[in-house]
């Protein structure tokens, strides 16, 4: 029997397991709608803007593993996608976006709500494709899945025209996909894994450092195998936190930028680098000409072009990372080099961190009168005791949740690395809820960010998600903020939220529980209603706008010249001193 | 250095503006571009001239590689090849100069394609420094207007006893 090309999408998303769907009709869209609403299998999650439905499949695929998928019309359905597109393919997601397009007659004729969707998508996709005709659609629809979720995940593309809809052919979805141009190296080379596995035994000051090749590869077990059985200290991207218990002894949480004390100066000083699906990002490295100077460098990652792209390997490895550091493991084990020996090896480099770690610890200077951000993330932490999915916005309270919210596992770290997306947590987090709609899942956020996508609270309240959101409110963009505090004279140029809404009634607004503290000794009361509370909460904690985030490496900086805390000016313009600033008037800072 | 890349793609619509767009996106140079189908109808061969050190050229053929479409990417100047390029010269040709504008094309072996009263259009086919030497010796009759095709490349037969990669200009056809 012939299907239309709406029936032969919801039967080839059924084959390919999908369970939830998140976008937003529109005109070219309404044959698959239709089907849509006809079917039991897929849930259409209804979001109120297309951006937040491709977080929201973001955060599905980062806590699933899974492609998120989302559908959305032409035009301005498929242009509100762009940023959640972009920031996928920064931070290799899986994802599978079908966005309508006018019927192939009207393309390129300016039709109403006509856009170029695969034209603007290609440089933020992994693959993209325009249907044109009816026959290709299942044959299509099984490689896009297929490429989103294979080699080096990303998101890809499906436009669907109209008519293509609408049409029908037999239909017939393939069992396998073959590509001629794709095919993604998974076993490394061996001769390099060797040798890869010679270094390592050899390394006095070795370090491990992961990144979110590591969780998209399932390399966790992997990973904390090889640091064990080496006693070689492991360090994580942003991206790679949770990829090796944060609470572990060979733990050195995040490097770079705003990475500890003891991380970085362990990175500076290394003598061998075993870079685990990371990309030598610059945020990570600072400045690359004086980037671990000392090191040999084994670099595996499933993309050939992450390799050599900003710093130099001496040991490349292209393959999958489990594969390849299982193979690593394999070949450690089967040496003869005894535990106690490898633990002699590797003592005098792990006293050195420890006594980096000593000299200059996390820390922050709690207040009485004002909450200082990271003793909110720290008791965020004490009272969900590391079970929780975490989804973060974009700014200092990610930076701070990166530091103090050390989570043990894959998969329970959402946050928006590559493109730096503010506004990415809140339907992150709703993602992940609706994936597992039985976990604790925290937002954790900060009043600009939030603010970017905050229409998506109707879709918590709608479907009961029991997303816990806690707003770190400093009534700033405080990343910004420091950067002109430190580096602009303190001139806050459109760093000052002036006004913001009161988040309590939002909250009441949209039918959610909505909490508030304003003074230190409130917070832990607080978080532990929300947290205990069964729906969605707002809670909505006013920290400390003057906080800066250290350690931090000042853009193009060496990683090991970091600064720990407000330079003397800064602290002297603090007491009142050299400039005068629109915050010291009391202009709109915190909401009153 | 200059290096001439044949990337050997699906020939489906899109292609191109990927493979395009992933040197404009990355600020990697194009010198010359050519595309056209090969002897298979379902691929096309896209020819680049670049330009970049070790470092930007690795990435270039790595980034090339990642795209779905892409079936292969040879880096022609690794081996030994041969080069050609086309351009079609239309010179101005006042009278005492007709005659001077036949030598100069018959030296080169270019053929005399189109002819006006006023002008000659001259075709010529070879390795750019042959092109760029005929360009130079009718310049100064006046070039009224210049196409060039850019440059496509293929790899010499191994087997084959083959030619210097550069010879000079005159003695190559």
């Amino acid at each position: 029997m012939k299907k239309t090309g709406a029936e032969i999408f919801c039967e080839s998303l059924r084959r390919e397991g999908v369970k939830t769907v998140f976008g937003l009709p529109g005109g070219v869209v309404l044959k698959i709608f239709d089907v849509l609403c006809q079917q039991k299998d897929i849930e259409f999650v209804l979001t109120r803007h297309e951006q937040g439905a491709a977080h929201m499949a973001e955060g599905y695929a980062k806590a699933t593993g899974k492609a998120g998928v989302l559908l959305v019309t032409s035009g301005p359905g498929m242009t509100n996608i762009v940023t959640g597109l972009a920031d996928a393919y920064m931070d290799s997601v899986p994802l599978v976006a079908f966005t309508g397009q006018v019927s192939t007659d009207l393309i390129g004729n300016d039709a109403f709500q006509e856009a170029d969707n695969v034209g603007i998508s290609r440089p933020c996709t992994k693959h993209n494709v325009l249907v044109k005709d009816v026959n290709d659609l299942a044959q299509t629809i099984k490689e896009a899945f297929y490429i989103a979720t294979s080699g080096r995940p990303g998101p890809v593309l499906v436009d669907i025209p109209k008519d293509v809809s609408i049409a029908k052919t037999e239909f017939k979805y393939p069992d396998k996909v073959s590509l001629r141009g794709y095919n993604p190296t998974i076993g490394g080379n061996k001769n390099q894994i060797n040798q890869a596995a010679e270094e390592i035994m050899k390394a006095k000051k070795p370090m491990i450092y992961v990144g979110g090749g590591a969780v998209f590869s399932d390399a966790a077990a992997e990973v904390r195998q090889l640091a064990e059985i080496t006693q070689i200290p492991v360090t994580m991207t942003l991206m790679g936190l949770g990829s090796f218990p944060g609470t572990h002894p060979l733990s050195l949480g995040m490097l770079g930028m705003h990475g500890a004390y003891w991380t970085n100066m362990a990175m500076h000083y290394c003598d061998l680098l075993i870079a685990v699906g990371a990309r030598f990002d610059d945020r990570v490295t600072g400045k690359l000409s004086e980037f671990c100077p000392e090191a040999r460098v084994v670099h595996i990652d499933i993309d050939p072009t992450s390799i050599k792209k900003t710093f130099h390997a001496h040991i490349p490895i292209v393959g999958d990372v489990k594969t390849v550091v299982g193979e690593i493991n394999a070949i450690l084990r089967s040496k003869d080099g005894n535990q106690a020996e490898i633990k002699a090896l590797r003592a005098p480099w792990l006293k050195q961190i420890g006594e980096w770690k000593k000299a200059h610890p996390l820390s922050y200077k709690q207040d009485d009168k004002i909450t200082k951000p990271q003793y909110v993330i720290e008791k965020l932490y004490e009272l969900t005791k590391h079970e929780a999915i975490v989804a973060t916005d974009v700014g200092q309270h990610q930076m701070f949740a990166a530091q103090y919210f050390r989570g043990n596992k894959p998969r329970t770290w959402l946050t928006s690395g590559g493109l730096g997306t503010m506004g990415f947590g809140f339907p992150a987090a709703i993602g992940a809820q609706f994936a597992f709609p039985d976990r604790l899942v925290l937002c954790i956020t900060s009043e600009g960010s939030f603010q970017m996508n905050l229409q998506e609270l109707v879709v918590a309240a709608e479907h009961k998600l029991p997303v816990k959101i806690v707003l770190l409110n400093n009534g700033v963009h405080g990343m910004v903020r420091q950067w002109q505090d430190l580096f602009y004279e303190g001139r806050y140029s459109a760093s000052v939220l002036g006004k913001l809404p009161d988040f309590v009634k939002l909250a009441d607004a949209y039918g959610i529980l909505g909490l508030r503290a304003v003074k230190p000794d409130e917070v832990e009361a607080v978080l532990k209603e929300g947290l205990k509370h069964k729906g969605p909460v707002l809670m909505d904690i006013h920290t400390d706008p003057f906080e800066n985030c250290y350690p931090m490496i000042p853009a193009g900086g060496a990683q090991h010249e970091m600064m720990l805390e407000d330079p003397p000016e800064l602290k002297l313009a603090r007491k009142g001193g050299a400039y005068k600033r629109k915050a010291d008037e009391g202009e709109g800072v915190l909401p009153a | 250095m200059e290096h001439i890349i044949s990337v050997l793609v699906e020939n489906k619509f899109g292609v191109l503006a990927r493979v395009a767009g992933l040197f404009s996106a990355r600020g990697y140079n194009i010198e010359s571009l050519s595309v056209a189908a090969t002897l298979d109808p379902t691929t096309s061969m896209i020819t680049i001239v670049t330009v970049g050190d070790d470092r930007i050229i690795e990435q270039i053929m790595k980034q090339l590689n990642k795209v779905v479409e892409v079936l292969k990417v040879v880096d022609l100047t690794e081996t030994r090849f041969l080069d050609r390029e086309t351009a079609l010269i239309k010179v101005h040709t006042k009278p005492e100069h007709r005659d001077e504008a036949i030598r100069i094309a018959d030296i080169f072996r270019a053929k005399i394609v189109d002819s006006s009263s006023t002008t000659y259009t001259v075709e010529i086919t070879g390795d750019v420094d042959k092109v760029e030497a005929l360009i130079s010796l009718l310049k100064p009759l006046g070039i009224k207007e210049l196409i060039r095709t850019g440059r496509i490349a293929i790899a010499r037969e191994t087997t084959r006893t083959a030619s210097p990669r550069r010879e000079p200009a005159l003695l190559k056809n």
